[in-house]
């Protein structure tokens, strides 16, 4: 990115064009400062311009902390560019601080001579303290080394406001819409997406969208009509398959998914589930679609969602419990009577960071092995994990798939950073999606619930059958028959079949595949929403030389079946974690490879340039 | 048909839903009479064994599901009620049972008793009350008395007990009834009741644990004192119970008092009983009139409508179903979207 020196006021006016290839933005504020809807906004509004987004929220875990202190601060952070994108962006190109507390909080991820607007209203002599300032940052030349733009918000934003009714603290709210409208100009946003947006959202209350709209305006123009700026910045559309698009968030893309799987199948949804960040917005979207037959339930506790999950897919519907690792820890006793009962459902966790309450709105992913081995006894599930937030979708429709086929619990992992990402997600034809086809088995004589098929499932028999009339439960049944059995050779024998039924699951998914050669120097493996920042890096590895490839499990039980086979065939493994080395474990176990980690756990995703500096240092470049 | 011909089709109609299983409690277990009752009762009101579930817990009682040949699903510690709600929203038209007992409900399980009542799924909630820890071998339960010497109080439980229709009152259970597992007519009434009722019915049975708690009903069982210390509930009738029929309970202000018929007291004096009042607060002051301070009342203490769970969340779906039919293609396309060519 081209830089120009620091700018002041007197500089006659003359506004240079820079064209970018991609560029990172991020909007700072209070949490009530409405940073979280101007990220949103720029993200629809960049995605509907043609340009390739992703992008990460980052709000605290108070809902209001008190005003203009660092535990309030709300950030949202958006990357977009001409070409294909797969992270939020490593280093913020443009930081807008609507306080001085958003400053502080934020700056030391602005690269040098980035672009800094500030909202110099708000760094009074308080807000300058409860940020911890001693001394006026603007004022002191601490920000010579970046861009920095102070534009009197507050002040703008009222006389913008002035005319149109709307008075007091209400006023105050427009900020962040004088902010983005700013933004737009520097970065030639068309204004129309969220005009509509405004007009959509406060359609009712005419005073307050007047008011929002001509803010707007108000800060694109300031940006065109002031002195302060003399370059301005355009990234051009990327090119993309053709087809129609929508931004989808993580958990919007699973929720629909689920809902997807589901229709296709001719079943209810069932959702059982209790609210915990950051997995409640999967409860608050199937809320609003009880017309596609969807039965939310919310539970008085994670027991009691887990546990009316088990219920419901013993009654037939599509069962699925949503949780994040404490809801998670809380189910486990309940998630070993679905594997004893061999009940098809989805269990999603939508991880945070850990351990007990943790960082509630921060990512990690840490809770892997919890998921594959954290039960009483031989307790085996297959679980599941996406890579992106529009891959969500898929890997909803892929555990119902499993659940269904298998007769058996599928944990589904997500994370925080998934779950509030977004990313445009390509509409898909209807005929493309699976038809989930499931079969109960009608009235018949002699039934026995354990009677296994080639690939050891059990049937799905229906209570309102008759004739199938029979009784589960979490003691050991025995084989065929399913009466409660205490002998040892049967309880032997059950465990065993409940591993292989799992192992089994391994012949009906694809194969992993390898991005880039299919043997060299160094393999970098990951899994879950590592994705993006592993992908990239190695992509930018290869094209300095370097002998790398990388590859992506979202099977981690069982795990694909070449996946030793392509271990094998590079010298050394990497494993980048959101953890301490969960997968790497696992694989160490499972493979006898030498595979090493790379570890983070700050509750933030991996940049690219973390990973690509660690397979320089493995590489010895 | 002659009444002993009756009694030989209903026995007969009994054995209909019983399942391959030979029961596996103690020699002796109140829990035998009630499974009897049940199983009479399914067969009167002319059940289905393929539309019955009977969903448990773990203890003594929450083996119940695997003697009876409906569905049966035997689940995890405390945890039955939340099953049953699933088995109902997903299946409405289910008829729902589920068994439990006094560490399994009102313990571990105690949550979800509460939230189960106050949802009104049209559930049938068998609270086997016997006041012990039975298949544990013998520690206190949350209803065991002030004092109880058990294998985990060895000089006595410092803990004050739940009364468990207080509780089920407390959280404004739309069925509430109370039996004893010898009584078994009493008990086949208050069982059908509570089948017929639509919404949560919770019925307490005092079931006697011969082995670790035996005799801990003696006082409501024995012929002797029976009369004197319970008292049979009836809609509309006043309240009166002793061997000689002359003794009844008055309100003292807010207070029952035990008075006795004659001398200028007569049934009009007593507290008439009104099993359909909406307010709670007679049959919570019936269910804290306890052994030995006052007979404790058996039978009906609370039935009144409102609507059930199933039928709200199934009402909500179909009117979201009318107002849009849920169509896929409008689901992906929610929100902005645009076209790249």
């Amino acid at each position: 990115m081209v830089v120009s020196t620091r700018l002041n006021g007197a500089q006659p006016r003359c506004v240079e064009v820079i064209s970018l290839g991609e560029t990172t933005v991020r909007f700072a504020g209070d949490s009530g400062d409405g940073m979280q809807l101007a990220g949103t906004q720029m993200t629809t509004t960049s995605a509907i311009f043609g340009n390739d987004v992703s992008t990460l929220p980052d709000f605290p875990a108070e809902i209001r902390a008190p005003a203009g202190t660092l535990a309030g601060v709300s950030g949202f952070q958006l990357h977009f560019g001409s070409h294909r994108l797969r992270t939020p962006g490593d280093r913020v190109n443009a930081l807008v601080a609507m306080n001085p507390a958003a400053l502080s909080a934020n700056l030391s991820d602005l690269e040098p001579g980035g672009v800094l607007i500030v909202n110099e209203d708000a760094f009074t002599k308080m807000d300058l303290s409860r940020a911890g300032y001693s001394a006026d940052p603007l004022e002191n030349r601490s920000l010579d080394g970046y861009q920095l733009f102070r534009v009197p918000m507050g002040k703008l934003t009222a006389e913008a406001c002035k005319d149109t009714g709307l008075t007091g603290r209400a006023v105050g709210r427009c900020k962040n819409f004088f902010a983005l409208g700013l933004v737009y100009w520097l970065y030639d946003r068309p204004l129309a997406p969220t005009l509509r947006w405004i007009e959509q959202k406060f359609g009712s209350k005419p005073v307050v969208a007047d008011a929002n709209i001509k803010t707007l305006k108000a800060g694109y123009h300031f940006g065109e009509t002031t002195e302060l700026f003399t370059v301005r910045y355009e990234v051009a559309p990327a090119k993309v398959p053709p087809g129609k698009y929508r931004r989808v968030s993580g958990n919007e893309a699973l929720a629909i998914g689920l809902i997807t799987a589901a229709q296709r199948a001719g079943k209810p949804l069932f959702y059982g589930s209790y609210p915990i960040t950051p997995a409640s917005d999967i409860l608050h979207f199937l809320a609003k679609h009880k017309n596609f037959d969807v039965r939310t339930f919310q539970a008085e506790d994670e027991i009691a969602a887990m546990t009316a999950t088990i219920g419901a897919a013993f009654a037939g519907a599509f069962a699925v419990t949503g949780t994040s690792g404490p809801g998670m820890a809380l189910k486990s006793e309940a998630i070993g009577l679905a594997v004893m009962t061999e009940l098809p459902m989805v269990i999603v966790n939508v991880q945070r960071a850990g351990p007990s309450t943790g960082l509630p709105t921060k990512t990690e992913q840490a809770d892997l092995l919890q998921a594959i081995w954290g039960r009483n006894g031989e307790n085996p599930v297959c679980v599941l994990a996406a890579a992106t937030p529009a891959d969500c979708f898929d890997m909803a429709i892929e555990a119902f798939r499993i659940a269904i086929g298998f007769m058996t619990p599928v944990v589904l992992l997500a994370d925080g950073y998934l779950a509030n990402g977004a990313e445009p997600w390509r509409i898909p034809d209807m005929d493309s999606l699976p038809r989930l086809d499931v079969k109960h088995p009608g009235p018949v004589e002699g039934f026995k619930p354990y009677q296994r098929n080639d690939k050891l499932v059990r049937p799905w028999a229906l209570p309102g059958t008759p004739g199938l009339e029979h009784r589960v439960g979490g003691l050991e049944s025995r084989d065929i028959t399913g009466e409660v059995c205490y002998e040892p050779e049967n309880h032997e024998h059950m465990c065993r079949i409940r591993r292989r039924k799992i192992d089994n699951i391994a012949e009906a998914i694809p194969p992993l595949e390898i991005n880039g050669d299919d043997s060299g120097e160094l393999l970098v493996i990951g899994w879950g929403s590592t994705y993006g920042a592993i992908t990239s890096a190695v992509e930018r590895c290869r094209k300095k030389g370097m002998s790398v490839s990388s590859a992506h499990l979202r099977y981690l039980d069982p795990m694909q079946k070449n996946v030793g086979d392509v271990l094998r065939r590079f010298c050394r493994v990497l494993v980048p974690e959101l953890n301490l080395g969960q997968l790497a474990y696992r694989l160490r176990a499972e493979y006898l490879v030498d595979a090493t980690g790379f570890h983070k756990i700050q509750g933030k995703p991996f940049t690219i340039s973390e990973i690509e500096a660690e397979i320089a240092k493995r590489l010895n470049k | 048909m002659s009444a002993d011909a009756a009694k030989v089709k209903l026995e007969l109609t009994a054995k209909h839903f019983a399942s391959d299983q030979d029961p596996r409690w103690c020699p002796g277990c109140g829990d035998y009479s009630i499974l009897a009752q049940v199983k009479k009762v399914l067969a009167k009101i002319e059940a289905k064994r393929e539309n019955t579930v009977f969903v448990s817990g773990i203890g003594c009682s929450s083996r119940f599901p695997y003697y009876v040949g409906t569905y049966g699903f035997h689940g995890i510690h405390g945890r039955a009620l939340a099953i049953a709600v699933g088995i109902k929203v997903a299946q409405p038209e289910l008829s729902v049972w589920v068994v439990t007992g006094d560490g399994d409900g009102l313990s571990i399980g105690g949550n979800h008793l509460l939230h189960t009542i106050r949802r009104n799924p049209d559930i049938n909630i068998l609270l086997f009350n016997n006041r012990i820890y039975g298949l544990t071998k013998g520690q206190y339960s949350p209803t065991s008395p002030l004092g109880k010497k058990t294998k985990s109080t060895p000089m006595g439980s410092v803990d004050f007990p739940l009364h468990p229709l207080s509780v089920a009152i407390g959280a404004e259970a739309t069925f509430v009834a109370r039996s004893i597992d010898v009584n078994v007519k009493h008990l086949a009434y208050v069982l059908e009741r509570a089948a017929r009722h639509k919404g949560a019915s919770f019925v307490e049975i005092y079931q006697n644990c011969n082995i670790f708690n035996d005799l801990a009903f003696e006082y409501a069982t024995a012929k002797t004192t029976k009369d004197e210390t319970t008292i049979y509930l009836e809609h509309g009738r006043p309240l009166v119970f002793g061997k000689d029929r002359n003794k009844g309970i008055r309100l003292d202000g807010m207070d029952p008092e035990i008075v006795e018929l004659g001398d200028g007291i007569t049934e009009d004096d007593l507290l008439f009983h009104n099993e359909k009042q909406e307010e709670p607060s007679l049959a919570y002051l019936l269910s804290r009139m306890r052994h030995p301070d006052f007979p404790e009342p058996m039978g009906v203490f609370r039935c009144v409508e409102r609507p059930v769970y199933e039928d709200l969340v199934m009402d909500q779906i179909n009117e979201a179903s009318r107002q849009q039919p849920g169509r896929l293609e409008d689901l992906f396309d929610e929100g902005e979207t645009w076209i790249v060519e």
